[in-house]
């Protein structure tokens, strides 16, 4: 199908010196069964797919791993440290996913709060530090705090990732200022991560100007995630092209787009 | 008959043979090397390492892979 980017010039999004041609980044949970999320991944159209670290079910009826459905030659996988809550517990979650053998690529999430999943951005820069170090690339999970993303810019991250909404919420971009100055601000990839909850929301979002936007349960949990996630593809095309093309001005007043002059007497 | 020892495997309390490597750990729990990453006792072991690194009585194993998540 043919795209509306295809008709504007727009470059590749490059994060940690990987370039991947779609902006929709997706997760991998809360789909009703692994055939539905296959296909709604397939129909979205993301290179970049996430993965959370857990235990093996020592039961091998239990086949649990996702990797028996997604391909890893043909998706990036990108491990998250989704519910650590301290910077020890991402630390080492990290360190378990990068041993995959995969990438050396983490999203970075230390939560500090059960009921909001707030991130604790203490934690989350003091583990930036430490992954950096390492030469982990950290796509950092946060809020639209500009300061603190600015601090995790500076700790090296790959990619800052302000939240639009709360985890899973489905409350769309709630503070589009504050994502539109952390933009502005930093130089490293700017991926707004969790909270839309439709396709207007998604192109919202890429409308602000942001490299890219992560998504999961807006998909997975969508009546039909299938649908759902071709909608989020055409979405976050059409909000990246329109913020590319540049939105006219916006007036109080009405303007007739039709001429005065030739009226009738 | 080698004497058995307790180990925990994510959080499981399991009967080990005393000695056996971590790479017959999972042979044992038919799991395949390449699809699971192991720490033992906090620390990491790479694939190559499996076989040489032995369990002893209360050892603590974490076997993980990668699980659906956002």
């Amino acid at each position: 199908m043919p795209t509306a980017v295809e008709t504007v010039l727009d470059t590749p999004l490059t994060i940690g010196g990987r370039t991947f041609q779609s902006r929709l980044l997706v997760g991998t949970g809360k789909y009703p069964d692994m055939d539905t999320m296959t296909r709604a991944i397939e129909a979205s159209g993301a290179e970049v797919v996430t993965v959370a670290v857990r235990r093996v079910n020592l039961d091998r009826s239990k086949e649990t791993s996702v990797l028996h459905f997604l391909d890893p030659r043909h998706f990036f996988l990108l491990a998250n440290t989704a519910g650590c809550y301290t910077a020890a517990d991402a630390i080492r979650y990290a360190r378990l996913a990068r041993e995959a053998g995969f990438n050396d690529f983490v999203k970075l999430e230390v939560i500090g709060d059960e009921e909001t999943l707030m991130p604790d951005v203490q934690g989350l820069l003091e583990a930036a530090k430490v992954l950096v170090q390492e030469g982990f690339k950290v796509l950092a999970y946060t809020n639209e705090d500009l300061v603190t993303a600015l601090r995790l810019e500076d700790a090296g991250c790959a990619a800052v990732m302000p939240l639009a909404s709360p985890i899973g919420s489905g409350l769309g971009l709630l503070n589009p200022l504050s994502v539109r100055t952390i933009k502005r601000r930093l130089h490293v990839p700017v991926i707004v991560d969790a909270g839309v909850g439709t396709a207007s929301d998604a192109c919202v979002t890429m409308e602000q100007g942001v490299d890219g936007i992560l998504m999961n349960t807006a998909i997975a949990a969508a009546q039909d995630p299938v649908a759902m996630a071709h909608a989020m593809r055409l979405a976050t095309i059409a909000g990246r092209a329109a913020y590319l093309a540049g939105r006219m001005p916006r007036r109080e007043i009405a303007v007739p787009s039709s001429p005065n002059r030739g009226m009738l007497d | 008959m080698k004497q058995l020892v307790d180990v925990v495997v994510n959080g499981e309390r399991k009967r080990i043979a005393q000695g056996a490597t971590l790479l017959e750990v999972l042979t044992e729990l038919e799991l395949d090397p390449r699809a699971v990453v192991v720490e033992h006792n906090r620390r990491i072991v790479r694939r190559p390492g499996l076989g040489d690194v032995t369990v002893a009585a209360g050892d603590a194993i974490e076997l993980v892979h990668f699980v659906g998540g956002g």
